[in-house]
């Protein structure tokens, strides 16, 4: 018998109870992943704890497919950082250093300006229509730590979907096939 | 249980588990390195000041920046991005950081220079507070490592001027 055939007989020789087990097993595997996301979202105090470089704007920094462990806290925000911001009307997130700070005398609010280390100029074309200035609400978070070439696992995956579903189904196989 | 399946598995796990081993120990290792950076910045001439249109007071500068930041450079280290900025407080804000110049610095062979340069960025204020305004010139480091977590720190350096009239 080759691995087709024993993958074929444990098929066969599923029983109610052994189904019943590798559901609750394939439910742990879902649910512990999502724990470890929303434990990381508590710790790092941002909504996205961890995220992908998909532009070369911070080169030789950051490259495409490098990811990027996020922080969020009160501590305020000071030229130098990098940070991740939202801006209105642009779904993906932009990754860019801070140039410039301007922080209130009387309300503490910060109006920053970021650039990427590798664009010629600063993000004013970047920002919404006449926007000139990053408020807080708009960051998401700052860049601690890097990790290199690990993304490229989700940018092949959200840009080929096909491997995607052939990555899932194979696991999807493999967990029901398994004989403990 | 010793299927090919179960042996690839193991195989990959382990494999996985020792580099993410090393590049946390890659990282932590940066911890060892305590750096001693020093720098002096000389400001040779203020070539214009005015008051924009829009009301906010612009200077352009000349300056002098000598550094050695060779001992922020360990194994782990990819780049250090460094930028001068200046700082001052006005009656409106209570902090303002203007980034005026910054490079990347690839290599510890290029970590210690010298350089002669006019303000990269516009160094404009929020208003017309520039005159006569001390401020401090402040050099920033941000270092980049291969892997694992990022440091930064800075030289302040204070007692710059900026001129009591328009030019």
């Amino acid at each position: 018998m080759g691995l087709i055939g024993d993958t074929v007989d444990s098929i066969k020789s599923i029983q109610v109870r052994q189904l019943l087990t590798q559901a609750v097993s394939l439910g742990m595997i879902v649910t512990s992943a999502l724990i470890i996301w929303k434990a990381l979202m508590c710790i790092t105090g941002s909504e996205s704890p961890v995220v992908v470089v998909l532009s070369g704007s911070m080169e030789p920094g950051f490259k495409r497919g490098d990811i990027l462990f996020l922080h969020m806290n009160k501590d305020p925000i000071r030229a130098g950082e990098i940070v991740v911001f939202n801006v209105d009307g642009r779904e993906i997130p932009i990754v860019h250093r801070v140039i410039k700070v301007h922080e209130r005398q009387d309300t503490g609010e910060v109006e920053v300006l970021t650039k990427g280390d590798n664009n010629y100029g600063d993000d004013r074309l970047l920002y919404a229509q006449g926007q000139l200035w990053l408020n807080r609400n708009h960051i998401m978070g700052r860049a601690v730590g890097f990790l290199p070439y690990v993304g490229w696992v989700t940018i092949v995956m959200t840009e080929k979907p096909i491997i995607k579903y052939i990555l899932i189904g194979a696991l999807g196989l493999l967990v029901i096939t398994s004989k403990d | 249980m010793h299927s090919f399946s179960y042996r690839a598995n193991a195989l990959l796990t382990f494999a996985v588990t020792i580099l993410a081993l090393v590049c946390a120990m890659a990282s932590l290792s940066d911890n060892l390195n305590s750096p001693y950076p020093s720098s002096q910045i000389q400001i040779l001439s203020f070539n214009w000041f005015q008051k924009q249109p829009r009301g906010n007071d612009e200077v352009r500068l000349t300056m002098n920046i000598t550094a050695d930041l060779r001992s922020l450079f360990t194994w782990n280290t990819k780049q250090v991005f460094v930028f001068v900025a200046a700082e001052y407080r006005t009656a409106k804000n209570a902090l303002n950081q203007v980034s005026l110049w910054d490079a990347i610095i690839p290599a510890k062979d290029h970590a210690m220079f010298w350089i002669q340069t006019a303000n990269k960025y516009r160094f404009v204020d929020q208003g017309s507070n520039l005159r006569g305004k001390e401020f401090n010139l402040t050099l920033h480091w941000h270092v980049m490592p291969k892997t694992g977590k990022m440091f930064a720190n800075k030289l302040v350096m204070s007692g710059y001027r900026l001129p009591e009239e328009y030019r």
